[in-house]
């Protein structure tokens, strides 16, 4: 650790004058009380280092807990992972009697997380479908058009979104939100798109893929929109200006000289809300439905990744049905961490400057 | 060819700094015109009124006349328009990163939706001979982005890209001042070949660079014009005190 050999550096060569000069310094330091208060001060060393190691420790213990929580998740898991093996998350069991595919059978010792693993990426990349447009519209308004007046508040407002708790979103979702839905936009949905195969009429309760989509969309909003934001604010404005002087108005402006020049950093900005979306819990619970199946119709309920742990672990009926909960919440802890990173990787690589060396 | 521009009673405020006081001069057709002075003193504002630049600052204002050819810009126009005629090169060069070489000059042509491959293909290799920098960049125009070049060749690149909208006018913003000695010699010689086609106006903090390579001059200092007239005169024999304390190194 080069740091702690800096810290100690400069404390060796400093002379330690205080008690074998006493006579000469005393001499010297007789007109100032204030340089005698100061000699007998010492140099602090010890609390100097103390004071190190304390950060030293608070900076690890960041990693420590990390560690903690993969190795519990790995443990706990073991049981589920030895039965199952990589076929967790992709087989189903045929059902003997019905011939249907069933995927979670905790009364039988059936687990398989592919309907969890399929209601988060359905839920996910709908909510992203939703969000993103409105997120980086959202960003340019208020970065390259919005009066000056305005633009505090609006950011301020986008930014509260960010701070209400997700239970609050669920509740708001099942009184207001899944209701708007069942009775206005589904109808809407299965009349228009109906012939795709993916608005199917056959669930009526409103709770399933859409509402956990929509939900999503708006909480994850805010955390796309202020960090596209913060992108789009990176570029230098001589680019601005050098898109202006050739004529261009003030959307092509934004088009070439902001959006593009900010592509990066707004893809890890959604990549950022994809990794809130992975992992969002209790709205989702709420709304989604929370049935172990998969159906090919949107409308349809299922569950996720999140919500089944969230559903199961405090009720699970046995050993292995807490090992497969365990090993959910291992994939997702390890997807969500992979797919956070790789979003940070790039806002950082264009708030940074990397790709605008010019400047 | 280029156009001559006439400037009548231009004001030009930075919220309530009254940055361009009373500006009146002609600036000629097919020369190159230098506008020097200290650093503040309004010549950038200046020649930023000449293509409605200045506006797009919110806090900024303009009141006045000025005339490009016969196109009076702040009445017959829109800045738009202005700027697709008058073309632009910044104090630092600011090529875009994001595109290669090609795109960067192509860039004025394709915004305004100019597709014809084989007549861009041609526009984009002769502004880069214009420009001076084809010989250099011909084998990667495609392949090496624009922010891959030196600081000499990005300025140049600019200089290209607003060559290839084949504006009346070009106005340079102290364009070598970011620049090193050779690669600002480079743009003094591209200045010198290019007036016979465009009408220049360079904003320049050298007064040696002024006498290279432009036939006016016009000195400006806190706001106003002091004195507008051939380059020679301005440097052998002005009629003005201040300026010949400005060229004479008393102060600036």
């Amino acid at each position: 650790m080069p740091e702690i050999s800096n810290s100690q550096a400069p404390v060796q060569p400093e002379p330690s004058p205080p008690d074998g000069q006493q006579p000469a310094g005393a001499a010297a330091a007789e007109g100032s009380a204030i340089r005698q208060f100061l000699l007998l001060r010492g140099n602090s060393a010890i609390a100097d280092r103390g004071f190190h190691w304390l950060m030293v420790l608070c900076a690890l213990s960041i990693f420590g807990i990390v560690a903690l929580i993969a190795t519990e998740l790995v443990v706990r898991s073991h049981l589920a992972w030895s039965q199952f093996g990589l076929g967790f998350f992709f087989k189903a069991f045929i059902d003997p009697y019905s011939k249907l595919p069933m995927y979670w059978d905790p009364v039988n010792g059936h687990f398989s997380a592919l309907p969890f693993v399929y209601g988060t990426l359905v839920s996910s990349f709908l909510a992203l479908l939703l969000a993103v447009p409105l997120a980086i519209g959202l960003a340019v308004f208020l970065t390259e058009m919005c009066p000056r007046m305005l633009r505090a508040p609006l950011a301020f407002v986008t930014e509260l979104l960010a701070a209400i708790p997700s239970v609050i979103y669920g509740l708001w979702a099942v009184f207001v939100l899944v209701p708007l839905l069942r009775e206005h936009v589904n109808p809407w949905l299965i009349k228009l798109l109906g012939w795709t195969g993916l608005f199917n009429d056959d669930n009526p309760t409103g709770l399933g893929f859409v509402s956990a989509g929509v939900i999503l969309a708006i909480m994850i909003l805010p955390i796309i929109s202020s960090l596209t934001r913060e992108v789009m604010n990176a570029v230098p404005g001589s680019q601005r200006e050098a898109v202006l002087a050739l004529g261009a108005t003030r959307w092509e402006m934004i088009r070439m000289g902001v959006l593009r020049n900010a592509r990066i950093g707004i893809v890890g900005a959604v990549i950022l809300g994809l990794g809130r979306a992975l992992g969002e819990t209790m709205a989702v619970t709420m709304v989604i439905g929370n049935t172990p199946q998969i159906q090919r119709s949107l409308l349809a309920s299922g569950s996720s990744m999140a919500s089944v742990i969230a559903n199961e672990y405090a009720e699970a009926s046995g050993d292995l049905h807490l090992s497969a909960l365990t090993e959910i919440g291992l994939a997702l802890f390890i997807v969500t961490i992979i797919v956070n990173a790789l979003a940070r990787l790039l806002v950082w690589a264009v708030t940074r400057g990397a790709p605008a060396q010019v400047h | 060819m280029g156009v001559g521009i006439e400037v009548v009673n231009l004001n030009a405020w930075y919220a309530a700094n009254h940055t361009l006081q009373d500006i009146n001069l002609n600036i000629p057709a097919n020369h190159a015109t230098a506008l020097i002075g200290p650093s503040g003193c309004g010549k950038s504002t200046f020649v930023r009124c000449l293509n409605r630049m200045h506006e797009t600052n919110p806090i900024a204002r303009v009141t006045g006349t000025v005339r490009i050819g016969d196109l009076d810009i702040y009445k017959d126009a829109k800045p738009v328009e202005i700027r697709r005629r008058v073309g632009m090169v910044f104090q630092r060069p600011n090529p875009f990163p994001t595109m290669s070489i090609y795109d960067n000059v192509a860039a004025g042509l394709k915004l305004n939706g100019y597709r014809n491959r084989r007549l861009l293909d041609e526009i984009v290799e002769q502004s880069l001979k214009d420009s001076a920098l084809w010989d250099e960049v011909k084998d990667d125009l495609k392949k090496k982005s624009g922010a891959s070049l030196s600081g000499g060749q990005q300025q140049r690149l600019c200089i290209a890209r607003a060559l290839a909208v084949d504006p009346e006018v070009l106005l340079m913003d102290e364009p070598a001042s970011a620049l090193d000695p050779v690669s600002t010699s480079k743009i003094e010689d591209l200045i010198f070949e290019l007036k016979s086609q465009y009408t220049i106006v360079i904003v320049t903090h050298n007064m040696q660079q002024a006498a290279r390579v432009a036939e006016k001059t016009g000195f400006f200092l806190n706001g106003r014009m002091v004195e507008f007239d051939s380059t020679h005169k301005i440097f052998t024999n002005p009629s003005d005190k201040r300026t010949e304390d400005y060229i004479t190194g008393r102060f600036g």
